[in-house]
């Protein structure tokens, strides 16, 4: 039990370090490779509660969650990827500027 | 039980006729795109008849059921829901085969990212466990964000990553939530998990996670800000699909979770809470919705303002209170109602857009007698979105107040009748816009047809929601986690 | 067909209008035709339903919702009174309205009159409404099919006055909307029920119930231009002369004051409304009303204000008449609904007359105008001795029965408004006429144009003749069993359940 809660306790920090990344850069490419780091530290966190049963055999379940996730994820960080050409390449910035469009 | 299968099909035959119509192009494409979209709106009636005629259907994919397999749920409400779906889905489809006209490459692409995202809502409506609510959600959120960004425009591209960078903040937020309810039940299916869950830290870290990631991407007041940039930069029959659809799939959620998952837990400080953030949305909303320049912006504030609405039946739904069950009745029937004008209002923006070539409000002047049909459709929808009889958001009203008025909370009344005066100003002023007389050399214009009619018909179904309210509500009473009949009985006087 | 009727009378406008919207601007013909005939129609349905009610049939269309919502047309009294005015003057304004769109070249007739036959879909389901439910539904109908109307010409004049009319009015039924969800959770169903339905619930919820009243008064009060809620009423006056006539005589202002008879007499009920201590209140707006508005009026030179401030004052004599306990008061105020409706559309027809024919807008120039156009005049020289009360006039009749009224109620007081506002509409009616008939023409006025012999088309010059010859009808022949006296004494008998 106590490894899955140090893994736990990993994977939530990575996912905070993640988020407070995320929030405070300006940079784009930047906010997307904190995106990344959230995640990991979700699946972390979900792959360490499959440590449940008190025989100490594995849930299958969390796997098959964390696999999907992985797989939302690696499309999303696509998408943002290919946003972020395509708007670096439209406007010669990887800031989203503070200007409030209308 | 093979009638449960009819579950799939909604979901399936967008989802790979999308796949399919992404290898083709001209006018094979559009052709497979609307039978596409015919199928799959005539399989979301067929789940809706089978659910109204029956009860609520269960199918577990592939055979495999709850934990490892996916388990599709159709009771009343997400009958409603993949009715509404079907239908606004259809109209949006139809329009997009006159407005995506140049066929270029790049709007070719909208059909299959179109099919993949109605697959996906569908998807959403019938999910019977929160980890398959995640996927359908991401599923659409991915599938609507290059739609936006198919406008091609710098706002749109921009608006697109804020929309994006803000939507995966929600995701991961709520998956973190489902995460610590694994964690802590081992379940995933919502029935199970309304049965066994228990009142908890973990639970309530987990419910903040989750329904504060669902308020982002539900553009619920304060997170709306991404919302108006993101649909008044969309192509229109994108902005119609966002407004319409895509942010009532996340208060669907909400309500799913807290009604479904939720409800033996005691929550009326964040039905509270959520209350508050509500009117926030409805009073915000709409002063800023009459403060804006161009149409479409306008409408996308609306869309603000309306959704705070839908968010009050988590602070009016009482269940220690008699009668107060008819806030949900009033909430879906507003969102539904909502949905369709809201997505007829954007279509219209979009005839506006084509014909014109802009959609500055001011300069509009006089469409009322160039464009009769069109600013007749914009007319009826402002009628729903102002809540004026007989349409669908008059009687949702209606039902909220009273439940406002049963359970003795008067501030949610007072604002929602605001909020309907609000609403009054920013529709009027686009309507006395339209009455002005046309400047004498204004050129004879004509909308095309087929879009002119898909309003049309959208305007119609909404301005007369009001009168198919029984065959709604029979329809929304199947499985109802709230006693449609429980509120305080009509006294019937000689 | 006892549950039809009452459907098929708002129905065949609705239908008529959707129809008419499509009619090409240029296809007079077809337009004309389909107006009258539906028109006709309308009247003559009414004139069944009179004659069904009269034998003891029992009209009622009712639909449930939701929830115990339900939707009733249901023909009783009351609504008898409204519905039959408003097909008869709907028929003659359409007549009317034809002929004032050829003369004044207007534009978009099509449109025009398509939101013309929905606003008499609206007014008569107001009039047949059987809960508040429905009378809400159709109320808030009306004020978005008169909205069109009240714009029609388009210039910014139009579009202000049409923005005003919003505001005064979108916010009366916001009003009214949520004191009728407040009336329904307390009392369940609301229905109208003759002699009221509120009498178990007096004695445990009487504050609410005040504060319902107000609102509900205050709603109503909106359209029926209650001071200070008349503001819109004068400057509407921009619309075309057709929807002045029927704004002021038979829909928004007649559906107003109809509101608050439904709801002193068939919601609360004589008896409560007394118990509620809300008459007095209610009888001191309605005489400020009166005054106020006849003293503004005395100070209009613009024609059609004079008679718009007229109107915000007369229509308050309905509203008088039901905050006077005491049948007699009730009889004279359900008596002028329908007196004032034709005495009003009679000088609005001729005030449309004038400033399309000779291009007069203004009380100065009307001098001489007799010769010119003597039938004209003289229609407006009848509606105008009638609305002073002079006997045995219309008014007289109606002000004879609140006067009466209000002896019988102790409210002497009451006596001292009615000769007021008497001599006050006799200040400013009597030097129109004076000036019309008794006075030489400053310039000379223009000929009727090519070789016409009429003072005026035809459409323009008969409607106004006929309803000056029925407000006379109205008055002679007041003691006649099918009058509107007579009927406004069956209506009050039945209230009182004498």
């Amino acid at each position: 039990m106590s490894t899955s809660l140090i893994y736990a306790l990993t994977g939530i920090a990575i996912a905070g370090l993640g988020l407070f990344h995320y929030l405070s850069q300006r940079n784009i490419l930047r906010k997307v490779l904190a995106g990344n780091f959230i995640g990991t530290g979700i699946f972390l966190f979900l792959v360490s509660s499959a440590d449940r049963q008190a025989d100490g055999s594995i849930d299958p379940v969390p796997h098959a969650l964390v696999l999907t996730g992985i797989v939302v994820a690696v499309s999303a960080t696509a998408l943002l990827l290919a946003l972020l050409c395509r708007y670096h390449d439209e406007t010669g910035s990887l800031t989203l500027d503070e200007e409030d469009d209308e | 039980m093979t009638q449960s299968s009819i579950l799939i099909w909604p979901v399936l035959w967008p989802l790979v006729l999308g796949i399919v119509v992404f290898l083709f192009r001209g006018r094979t494409a559009l052709w497979l795109s609307l039978a596409a979209a015919v199928g799959t709106a005539l399989t979301s009636f067929n789940v809706c008849r089978a659910v109204h005629q029956s009860s609520t259907l269960v199918h577990e994919v592939g055979g495999w059921g709850a934990p490892l397999g996916i388990v599709l749920r159709a009771d009343g409400l997400a009958a409603v829901m993949l009715g509404l779906s079907g239908l606004v889905g259809l109209v949006i489809s139809v329009y997009s085969l006159t407005y995506f006209k140049s066929g270029s490459r790049k709007e070719q692409l909208f059909w299959p990212i179109w099919l993949l995202l109605w697959g996906g809502l569908n998807g959403l409506f019938i999910s019977g466990d929160i980890f398959n609510l995640y996927v359908t959600l991401e599923l659409v959120s991915l599938g609507a964000i290059p739609l936006i960004a198919l406008a091609g425009t710098r706002d749109a591209i921009k608006a697109s990553l804020r929309y994006l960078l803000l939507a995966l903040l929600g995701s991961m937020s709520y998956l973190f939530g489902v995460g610590l309810l694994y964690m802590r039940f081992g379940v995933l299916d919502l029935m199970m998990l309304g049965n066994t869950i228990t009142p908890d830290l973990t639970v309530y870290a987990a419910i903040a996670f989750m329904i504060g990631g669902l308020i982002i991407k539900a553009a619920l007041f304060p997170m709306h800000f991404w919302l108006p940039p993101a649909h008044s930069s969309a192509p229109a029959p994108v902005s119609a699909a966002l407004s319409g659809l895509v942010v009532t799939a996340s208060f669907y959620m909400v309500a799913r979770l807290w009604f479904y998952a939720f409800p033996a837990l005691e929550l009326a400080k964040l039905g509270q809470l959520i209350g508050l953030l509500g009117c926030g949305a409805i009073l915000w909303g709409g002063w800023q919705a009459i403060r804006q320049e161009r149409l479409k912006m306008l409408v996308a504030y609306s869309t603000v303002s309306q959704i705070g609405y839908l968010f009050l039946v988590f602070p009016l739904y009482n269940k220690a209170i008699e009668g107060s069950g008819i806030a949900w009745s009033g909430s879906i029937l507003f969102a539904v109602s909502h949905a369709i004008a809201k997505s007829c209002a954007f279509l219209a923006a979009g005839i506006f857009i084509k014909v014109y070539g802009h959609d500055r409000i001011s300069e509009l002047r006089g469409a009322g007698r160039q464009l009769p049909m069109v600013t007749f459709a914009f007319a009826l929808a402002g009628v729903n979105l102002m809540g004026l009889p007989p349409s669908g958001g008059f009687v949702g009203k209606w039902m909220l107040l009273k439940a406002a008025f049963v359970t003795g909370q008067w501030g949610y009344g007072v604002v929602m009748v605001c909020g309907g005066l609000l609403a009054f100003c920013y529709i009027f002023r686009v309507l006395e816009q339209f009455m002005t007389t046309p400047d004498e050399n204004a050129p004879n214009l004509k909308s095309p047809a087929v879009m002119t009619y898909s309003v049309l018909v959208l305007a119609v179904t909404a301005v007369s929601l009001g009168f198919f309210t029984p065959v709604l509500l029979g329809i929304l009473g199947v499985d109802s986690p709230v006693s449609l009949v429980s509120f305080a009985p009509e006294v019937l006087l000689p | 067909m006892n549950e039809w009727l009452p459907l098929l009378i708002p129905a065949t406008s609705l239908i008529a209008a959707l129809f008419i919207f499509f009619i090409d601007e240029d296809n007079r013909g077809l337009r004309t035709f389909v107006n009258l005939t539906t028109a006709s129609l309308k009247v003559l349905l009414v004139v069944f339903l009179l004659i069904g009610v009269s034998r003891g049939e029992v009209y009622r269309f009712t639909q449930p919702l939701f929830f115990g919502f339900e939707i009733v047309l249901h023909a009783d009294a009351l609504s008898l009174l409204f519905v039959s005015l408003s097909a008869l003057l709907w028929l003659i304004t359409t007549i009317y309205a034809i002929g004032y769109m050829d003369v004044s070249h207007g534009h978009d007739r099509s449109r025009f009159f398509g939101f013309f036959s929905l606003c008499v879909s609206a007014t008569t389901g107001i009039a047949l409404a059987g809960n508040l439910f429905t009378f809400l539904i159709f109320y808030e109908l009306l004020t978005i099919t008169t909205y069109p109307l009240v714009t029609h010409r388009g210039g910014p004049d139009a579009i202000k006055a049409g923005r005003i009319y919003l505001l005064y009015t979108l916010g009366g039924g916001a009003l009214l909307l949520v004191a009728i969800v407040w009336l329904k959770t307390i009392v369940g169903a609301a229905n109208f029920v003759t002699g009221g339905m509120l009498i178990p619930f007096v004695s445990s919820h009487q504050t609410e119930l005040t504060i319902i009243f107000t609102m509900l008064i205050v709603g109503f009060g909106v359209k029926a231009a209650l001071v200070p809620f008349h503001g819109w009423l004068p400057v509407a006056m921009v619309a075309p002369a057709p929807v002045s006539a029927l704004l002021h005589a038979v829909a928004v202002v007649k559906a107003g004051a109809f509101g608050i008879m439904r709801t002193v007499y068939d919601v609360y009920g004589p008896d409560v409304c007394t118990e509620l201590g809300v008459r007095p209140w209610l009888a001191a707006a309605a005489a400020i009303t009166i005054i106020y508005g006849s003293i503004r009026a005395l100070r209009q030179d613009d024609f059609k204000r004079r008679l718009a401030y007229s109107t915000v004052s007369q229509v308050s004599y309905i509203i008088l008449g039901a905050a006077i306990v005491g049948p007699v008061a009730t009889v004279g105020g359900l008596v002028h609904l329908f007196h004032q409706g034709i005495m009003k559309i009679t000088m609005f027809f001729v005030a449309g007359n004038l400033a399309e024919e000779l291009h007069i807008k203004k009380v100065s120039q009307m001098n001489g105008l007799g010769r010119r156009m003597p039938i004209t005049m003289a229609s407006f020289s009848i509606a105008a001795c009638a609305m002073i009360g002079i006997p045995p006039m219309a008014g007289f009749i109606t002000k004879w029965n609140l006067g009466l009224g209000a002896i019988v109620a102790g409210q002497e007081w009451v006596i001292a408004v009615l000769l007021g506002s008497t001599l006050l509409n006799a200040a400013y009616f009597l030097p129109i006429v004076y000036r019309a008939w008794f006075k030489e023409p400053d310039i000379a006025f223009d000929p009727p144009p090519n070789g016409r012999k009429l003072e005026i088309h035809p459409y323009l010059l008969v409607p106004p003749l006929f309803t000056a010859l029925c407000v006379l009808a109205a008055g002679v022949f007041a003691g006649m069993p099918f009058s509107p006296l007579q009927w406004a004494k069956l209506i009050a008998l039945r209230e009182y359940g004498l």
